[in-house]
């Protein structure tokens, strides 16, 4: 397509950028190297805005209407046979424009924070270079052409998460941190590959273009394979499921997501709040046709493990007492509210309401959970302090702060008419239509998002009128910029883009309309959540405490993330180090070394025994030479060739 | 006879321009003006180089003498760039006092050795090919033999003399037999013509080990170690890499298009071939303390792996044997260039010298190490792609006999890993009380080396290399 020829400049310059800083970053001044990044990325935002605009305004709409997949670039990069072949290219159509729109307005916002908020910080440079790097790999995985494009993107986002969790090196918690996160993810990732080698293996092609067709003949070679009793294509897309879990951070491989709070705070506001983290489910909104028409129990079960994770993040969110943190659970449970979104959509028109709804709420958390992060990131810049008992009636000490974060409370809690209601209102709406057990169970975890998240604001601006060491006040125009374009999209975003004629399951626009009845449903328990939040914390009291103490054993398994970190630590030590780990160790070091020193001995013997051959005498060379010929004749006018051909 | 034919002959025609130049500039020019000869030359080679990329003739020339091909012109475009990496390495060599005057003599050796590859690559004919085959080896003898002051270089030049001419004469003793049983030398009207009885299996065995010589398989190999050994270091690169990859295409050509009919037959040689030639280059290059040598016995294993996709006698595993002279000409270039720079530096050529070469010449050091994991084929370098094409194309046929000769192969790649490991550890963790000095590469020298590590790490990774060369050896 020669309209998107621009569209590969989305991709080389952040990986440009990250090369120059990455290599050339120590010879330049730390501004230098901000700005330089800062610039890029200005570039590339625009570049995907333009990009975006053209596909759902001009280029993208075909002639019936319905929006169409356009593949802009597409070179073959390994060829194995003539159907299975790894390509790497650039996929544009409704879900990847979007994502192109909300990475780079994040990422951009993010670069021109850090000029602030990491000032003076060690390893600047270095860090401008892993942004630059994320940024990279996140649009690549986005516009991937194929399954296996997607992986190698998704390993490439992995890497840089860890890099820049673990950017405080020499801090051991955010070393444990990083590693923990790396290893989590990739242990997902590892069923992630076994499903693409499943599927590619069947299908016998990564293509999304042909796996997502709607009725696509590459899965009738599934018939009849089974495994355990379930069906082959089955266990394909659970496994490939399984590496959406790892990185959106899903029950029960979630326990990386807080604990990669310990890297810099807009790092967390990028990665780990607004883009990465989608990417689970922005794989199955990829992969949705493939979910839906071959695999609805999969589907199903998907809906169930997003509910369980949103209700379970949402009641762990109350009880901690990092601001970080309780952003980090409530993360995690509107994650899980997406892709439970997901599960309970049909695929034409106003069935398909689920996938828009999912898509859109990914669009509207993205800005607002983003504008939390880089809130939160202000206020611990401030106040030099991460736990809420450090902080209290900032209201007026940080205006902008203040309103920003109210407005990205109340997107989040889903108060009318900020952008969070409008999406969650989608959502509850779908769940409702489809099943009345996951609808209750968001309907419950939407009214705690509301509780944890007016905690949150009171703890830190109101609460009690702390005295702090150095006064705090609102950051200097870089950081405070960001947070004032991302409360001003937070509060438009809902109502101003029309979600439901742009991106849908089947490509084709519908009516959506608020449902009064789950409108109003969801307005009021979020405002009883917050009228609970106020009650408890708005002013000092002992309510509080009073009514942890009462909850007992209840609060205490909350208050420790219900042991999962305890059952991991649990399930690697004790089993996997002990009952794998340990024969496999014994097995390496006798049998697999053991070998090799074998196959050293004996090479060593034969090679002692063989070394008169080279005596350096002609004669004898020729001698050789000619045996060895006979030896072939005589050989192959016989009895070897009947062996080898057989 | 139409004249046209010979422009079907573009390489062969630019080639024999370069030469007769560089000639008549030796022969008459003063000493002064000859003060520029190295670097034009290289000059006039390089534009020979890169004008071969533009020669796409695809046609057969007097009377199906000569054929031309796209398969054809990609192999005389990797050994050109071989080549050329060769002469770069050449420089410091070639200006000492006892190689100056004979400065012209290396570069006329070496083009006509090239001009006979061409020939031999293209031939239709056995006749052509014979020809073409004896202008490749004879000048490699004198060559071998260019530093004659040193003792070990006559020898050498001696040994492989001696060698060429008795695997000459058998390989005419097997074209003889060719044609008593079909009656003709044309590979065309072979193909069809042969019929598999053991007057011809014995023939194409006797032919095919005239180029089992110049590859340098085990049991034809004996001159190849006390050749390399003794030859000048920029003569043993030549012949390890441009001279096989040349012999390899040639076995290809004849393979696919002569004896189709025996294939079973000679499959089941090149399956005992390649298993022997790599185990026994492998146990030879252990216990090897001069690199010179050690590297003849590398690069007899090495031609084993190329042999095993070419068992496979498919067009993929013809696509795989020639990217993997493609990379291992870079490889070797790498090592090679390493090794040239120390020994003009400091003389010294045994395994021992390398200890804490780190220390003092850490950029060569990375260079030779990065060059030794390609040629043990360890990831990502472009010698992991080689061997992976190789063993997959080895790996169609899924018979017993391809998966024994896989397994073997595979576990020879661990042994060769051991050796080549073996430098580098020398390099990098054996101290040394009497390091080689810290010193500064020369230009050229340097160019040739930074080229081939550029080709080790991107060759594998840019899948264009691979699909050029797979488009092409379809056309065969």
């Amino acid at each position: 397509m020669l309209t998107f020829n621009y569209s590969i400049w989305i991709l080389v310059l952040p990986a440009v950028m990250f090369l120059v800083l990455g290599l050339g970053g120590k010879y330049m001044k730390p501004v230098v190297s901000g700005v330089l990044g800062t610039i890029t990325m200005a570039i590339t935002t625009v570049l995907a805005y333009l990009t975006a605009y053209q596909y759902f305004f001009s280029v993208g709409k075909a002639a019936d209407g319905t929006y169409k997949a356009i593949e802009a670039f597409n070179f073959e990069w390994l060829r194995f046979t003539d159907t299975l072949h790894i390509d790497l290219g650039m996929y544009i159509d409704a879900i990847s424009s979007m994502m192109l729109i909300v990475i780079t307005t994040v990422s951009l916002m993010v670069h021109i924070y850090s000029l602030g908020y990491m000032k003076g910080e060690k390893g600047f440079q270095r860090y401008y270079a892993f942004l630059s790097l994320f940024s990279f790999s996140m649009l690549g995985l986005v516009v991937a052409t194929n399954i296996f494009q997607m992986y190698i993107f998704w390993e490439l986002v992995g890497v840089s998460s860890f890099l820049l969790i673990g950017f405080y090196y020499t801090k051991p918690s955010a070393v444990a941190a990083s590693k923990k996160a790396f290893i989590v993810t990739r242990f997902a990732d590892f069923f992630f590959l076994i499903g693409i080698l499943l599927l590619s293996y069947f299908t016998k092609t990564f293509d999304f273009g042909t796996l997502t067709a709607v009725g696509a003949p590459c899965f009738s070679s599934f018939a009849g394979a089974s495994f355990l009793g379930i069906s082959a294509i089955s266990w394909t897309m659970f496994l490939i499921f399984m590496g959406g879990v790892g990185k959106s951070a899903l029950l029960p491989f979630h326990v990386w997501l807080p604990d990669a709070m310990e890297g810099p705070t807009p790092v967390s506001a990028l990665i780990h709040a607004a883009t990465m983290v989608v990417a689970g489910v922005f794989l199955i909104a990829r992969l949705f046709p493939i979910y839906l028409f071959q695999t609805p129990e999969v589907l199903h079960l998907i809906g169930y493990i997003g509910a369980i994770t949103a209700i379970f993040a949402a009641v762990v969110a109350c009880t901690q007492t990092d601001i970080k943190r309780v952003l980090a659970f409530s993360t995690i449970s509107q994650i899980a509210y997406m892709i439970t979104a997901l599960s309970v959509s049909g695929y034409d028109g106003h069935d398909g309401l689920g996938y828009m709804a999912s898509m859109f709420h990914l669009f509207t958390h993205a800005f607002f959970k983003a504008l939390l992060f880089l809130g939160a990131g202000a206020i611990i810049h401030a106040v030099h302090s991460n736990e809420m008992d450090d902080m209290g009636g900032l209201w007026k000490k940080m205006p902008i702060a203040n309103w920003t974060f109210l407005i990205a409370c109340l997107a989040i809690a889903g108060i009318f008419p900020f952008s969070g209601f409008f999406s969650k209102d989608e959502i509850l709406a779908a769940a409702l239509h489809h099943d009345i057990v996951l609808f209750s169970i968001l309907f419950i975890a939407a009214g705690l998002t509301a509780f944890y998240m007016f905690r949150l604001y009171f703890r830190i601006f109101h609460y009690e009128n702390k005295q702090y060491h150095h006064a705090p006040h609102d950051a200097g125009p870089s950081m405070s910029i960001p947070l004032i374009f991302l409360a001003v999209v937070t509060v438009v975003a809902g109502w101003l883009i029309p979600f439901d004629t742009l991106i849908t399951a089947d490509g084709k626009a519908f009516e959506s309309h608020i449902d009064p009845l789950v409108a109003g449903l969801s307005i009021g328990i979020a405002l009883v959540g917050i009228v609970g939040a106020y009650v408890f914390y708005f002013k000092k009291n002992e309510k509080p405490d009073q009514v942890a103490t009462s909850l007992g054993w209840f609060y205490r398994a909350t208050h420790n993330k219900f042991y999962f970190d305890e059952i991991w630590m649990f399930a690697t030590r004790s089993i996997i180090f002990k009952c794998v780990s340990k024969p496999m160790a014994w097995i390496d070091v006798n049998v697999i070394d053991g070998f090799m020193n074998g196959l050293a001995y004996v090479s060593h013997q034969a090679s002692e025994a063989i070394k008169g051959f080279q005596s350096g005498r002609i004669q004898q060379y020729a001698l050789i030479y000619l045996v060895g010929a006979l030896v072939l004749i005589v050989t192959f006018c016989g009895w070897l060739v009947a062996f080898i051909t057989k | 006879m139409d004249l046209s034919n010979y422009l079907l002959m573009k390489h062969e025609l630019s080639l024999i321009v370069v030469f007769l130049i560089l000639m008549i500039y030796d022969l008459f020019a003063s000493d002064k003006a000859k003060k520029y000869f190295f670097p034009i030359a290289c000059t006039l080679f390089l534009i020979h180089t890169v004008l071969g990329f533009f020669f796409h003739d695809s046609s057969t020339a007097f009377g199906g003498m000569f054929v031309a091909g796209p398969a054809q012109a990609l192999v005389k475009n990797i050994l050109n760039v071989g080549l050329f990496l060769v002469f770069l390495q050449a420089k410091t060599w070639l200006a000492s006092e006892e190689s100056i005057i004979k400065r012209g003599e290396f570069f006329m050796l070496t083009l006509l050795t090239l001009f006979g590859m061409y020939l031999m690559i293209s031939s239709g004919n056995f006749l052509l090919f014979y020809i073409g085959l004896e202008t490749a080896s004879l000048p490699i003898a004198a060559l071998v033999a260019f530093d004659k002051h040193r003792y070990e270089s006559a020898e050498a030049g001696l040994k492989f003399i001696f060698n060429a001419i008795f695997s000459s004469a058998v390989m005419i003793f097997g074209i003889s037999f060719v044609y008593g049983a079909c009656g003709t030398l044309y590979f065309a009207d072979l193909g069809s013509s042969i019929s598999s009885t053991p007057l011809t299996i014995m023939a194409m065995i006797l032919v095919l080990s005239g180029l089992f010589f110049k590859i340098s398989l085990v049991p034809f190999h004996a001159w190849a170690p006390d050749t390399y050994q003794g030859a000048p270091t920029n003569v043993t690169f030549y012949l390890s890499t441009i001279s096989k990859g040349a012999a390899v295409f040639a076995l290809i050509v004849l393979l696919y298009t002569v004896f189709p009919v025996l294939f079973p037959t000679w499959q089941g040689i090149l399956w005992i071939l390649s298993l022997v030639t790599i185990t026994v280059g492998n146990l030879f290059a252990l216990r090897q303390k001069n690199m010179k040598r050690f590297l003849a016995f590398s690069s007899i294993s090495q031609a084993g792996y190329i042999l095993l996709s070419i068992y496979s006698g498919t067009a993929q595993g013809m696509a795989a044997s020639v990217f993997y002279i493609f990379v291992y000409i870079f490889s070797n270039a790498a090592v090679f260039g390493v090794i040239t720079a120390i020994e003009n530096k400091s003389g010294k050529i045994n395994m021992d010298d390398y200890n804490g070469l780190y220390k003092t010449n850490p950029k060569l050091s990375i260079v030779m190490m990065i060059a030794m994991f390609s040629l043990a084929g360890m990831p990502p370098t472009a010698g992991f792609f080689s061997k992976m094409f190789v063993f997959t194309a080895a790996m169609q046929s899924l018979s017993t006999a391809s998966i024994i000769l896989v397994v073997i192969a595979f576990v020879n790649t661990v042994i060769s890993l051991y050796y080549y490991l073996l430098v580098v550890k020398a390099m990098f963790v054996t101290p040394s009380n009497q390091p080689i000095e810290p010193f500064q590469t020369e230009g050229y020298l340097k160019t040739s080396v930074l080229l081939s590590l550029f080709g080790i790490l991107l060759i594998g990774l840019i899948s264009f290399f691979y699909q050029q060369i797979s488009l092409a050896s379809f056309g065969l």
